[in-house]
């Protein structure tokens, strides 16, 4: 308690060279919460946006699909079990079948991905029923960058071809009915969306799926022969590979703070033992051991972090708070890297995270001021009251 | 402790390195001071009287022989026992005053009553007492570096004085004092010795500390050449 009393009382007459040190702290403190809010905000629009758009609450493969090779489509698909038939009609799965195919937008060639979708379908966010309508072609829907790519809007008729069944080659007009908006490039670049029952006639393969798309999240799901369950964590796992290697990258700039800042108060501390040797030497000789004068020091520069927290709490909480609540705008949309990342990032800092970062400078910290500290212990007390350097 | 004597010192030594060899400060002293003097510690630069003050206050220790003050024996003490010593019993003032710079005035008194874990109620009369014994009522909020050299001398004085020791070391306290400033320190010295009965031991060469002493003790090269009382006191 003595110590603590005499810590604040050193700092606070130290004046502005403790604000200064108290100052870059807090910015090591906000920067670095800040720094790990974007990532976990970004993680968490991430896995929303991915089960809202592409992934559900856990998907069944055809036990020959493989989203990474596209030959193994051809043979990737088969009918739906029949214990998935009532789950379909109740809105509780959805079906997808996916092909292989081409399209000539302003007579270029372009090879895609053609997804049947169910149109009545409310699993996935995709405005799926707008495939429902008349129109001269097959009635199409695409992503905002497969739009932007090959200059389709909406109305617009190319032609369109495609493999059968049967192997046989086919082809016929479409028309874009709809352009979504999507953060997940999966659903969105090289892809065609259409009903269904469209594509499960241009193929000829009635009744069939490549996937299946359950609505909620099945903590055991029940073995389907010739179909394999993929859960969440499989089905998000190159998003949060993406995201991990971000925050590995994100260690250098957090150590690289950190250095700036433990730099800072070593530095403190090292002059601070050397300029105050006589008050060390007086300390002794009013009758404090070596022990405490080290505890007083080490307290001080740990009372660094402190001060640090609560000057990073007044001025980081409402800048962070409207950070979160407006989110940040990203100069570079992620979609066009393959990523799940949205126009405007929203940043997620949870009491954890704020403790963690806090914990980790206020244990550095006092590491820091203890190292130069142990300077004391050599001191001789008797050259220190005449504040002879040692 | 026998005639009130409090330090007793048989046979001192005190040998410091120098290069491969060493440095005798101190040569086989012998000396003891009884309870209420007013003595000091008189000779030139080198003969030794910082390095007796320093190992009679617990800060250093002999090479040699024995040094019992208030009864411990002093190079024996472990850095604890050393500590509450100096804590408890001992009072120093310096040359150089050696007050904490970022204390007032007030809390640099208050100093050494904290690390004796006085109540505050209490520490706070202390402090005024002592402030008022120096003259620096006025002076409680100041901060040293807003004081006179006499006043921060006074205010080390006041310091060293407010848990009532029984002994007090003052090394060189008027050195970096005007003659006015000096006669005014050592008259409270004086007056706080006679009414308190605090044993004050200096180490000094300024001839008007030597003028105010009851017992000079002189020392050259680390000898005692001459314990003397004083015929005239001022």
């Amino acid at each position: 308690m003595l110590a603590l009393k005499l810590a604040y009382k050193n700092l606070i007459g130290a004046g502005l060279r403790t604000w200064l040190n108290v100052f870059v702290l807090s910015l090591s403190f906000v920067i670095i919460i800040w720094h790990k809010g974007m990532l976990d905000g970004w993680d968490r629009q991430a896995r929303t946006d991915m089960i809202a758009w592409e992934c559900g609450g856990g998907q069944y493969w055809q036990k020959d699909y493989d989203p990474y090779d596209p030959y193994s489509l051809t043979s990737s698909h088969a009918p739906v079990p029949p214990s998935f038939l009532a789950p379909l009609r109740q809105g509780k799965m959805t079906a997808i079948l996916v092909t292989q195919g081409s399209i000539y937008p302003g007579g270029r060639v372009q090879s895609v991905l053609i997804k049947g979708i169910e149109p009545e379908q409310k699993i996935l966010s995709l405005p799926s029923a707008v495939l429902d309508s008349a129109s001269a072609g097959i009635p199409v829907l695409i992503g905002q960058n497969m739009a932007r790519a090959n200059r389709l809007k909406t109305g617009d008729v190319f032609s369109m071809r495609w493999r059968t069944a049967g192997g046989a080659f086919d082809a016929s007009d479409a028309v874009v009915v709809g352009i979504f908006k999507s953060n997940v490039p999966s659903v969105d670049a090289g892809q065609l969306w259409v009903a269904l029952p469209t594509l499960q006639k241009m193929l000829d393969m009635p009744g069939q799926a490549t996937l299946l798309i359950t609505s909620a999240v099945n903590e055991h799901p029940p073995a389907i022969d010739g179909w394999k369950y993929r859960n969440l964590e499989f089905l998000l796992a190159d998003v949060e590979n993406i995201i991990k290697a971000k925050t590995a990258g994100g260690a250098v700039l957090w150590f690289i703070l950190m250095l700036l800042a433990m730099l800072a108060i070593l530095d403190t501390q090292v002059l601070s033992i050397f300029r105050r040797q006589k008050e060390i030497g007086t300390c002794i000789a009013l009758g404090m051991t070596k022990g405490q004068v080290i505890r007083l020091f080490t307290l001080e520069g740990a009372m660094h972090s402190l001060f640090a927290a609560v000057l990073a709490f007044i001025w980081g909480t409402p800048l962070l708070y409207l950070q979160a609540k407006n989110g940040i705008r990203m100069p570079v949309k992620g979609q066009d890297f393959g990523v799940s990342m949205a126009d405007v990032l929203y940043p997620t800092y949870g009491i954890s995270l704020i403790l963690t970062t806090t914990l980790i400078v206020l244990l550095t910290t006092t590491i820091v001021s203890y190292l130069p500290s142990r300077k004391i212990a050599r001191m001789n007390p008797t050259e220190a009251i005449r504040g002879k350097i040692q | 402790m026998e005639n009130s004597q409090i330090i007793k010192i048989t046979e001192l030594v005190k040998d410091f390195p120098v290069g491969s060899g060493y440095f005798r400060a101190l040569n086989h002293i012998s000396l003891g001071f009884r309870k209420g003097e007013f003595a000091g510690l008189v000779g030139p630069s080198g003969s030794g009287k910082t390095t007796l003050l320093n190992i009679m206050g617990s800060l250093d220790v002999p090479t040699e022989g024995e040094v019992l003050v208030l009864d411990q024996k002093v190079g024996k003490l472990s850095v604890k026992e050393s500590a509450f010593l100096r804590k408890s019993k001992l009072g120093f003032i310096f040359q150089n005053y050696n007050l904490l710079p970022v204390y007032t005035v007030y809390e640099n008194v208050e100093f050494p009553l904290l690390l004796l874990g006085y109540p505050a109620r209490e520490r706070k009369k202390m402090v005024l007492d002592a402030l008022e014994w120096v003259g620096l009522s006025p002076k409680i909020k100041s901060k040293p570096n807003m004081l006179s050299g006499g006043e921060c001398q006074r205010v080390a004085i006041a310091r060293a004085m407010v848990k009532k020791p029984l002994l007090v070391l003052a090394d060189e306290p008027t050195a970096n004092l005007d003659a006015e400033n000096s006669h005014h320190i050592l008259q409270t010295m004086v007056k706080l010795n006679r009414e308190l009965n605090t044993t004050f031991i200096f180490a000094t060469h300024d001839e008007k500390v030597i003028s105010y002493l009851k017992r000079r003790i002189s020392l050259a090269d680390g000898k005692v050449i001459k314990d003397e009382i004083a015929v005239n006191q001022s």
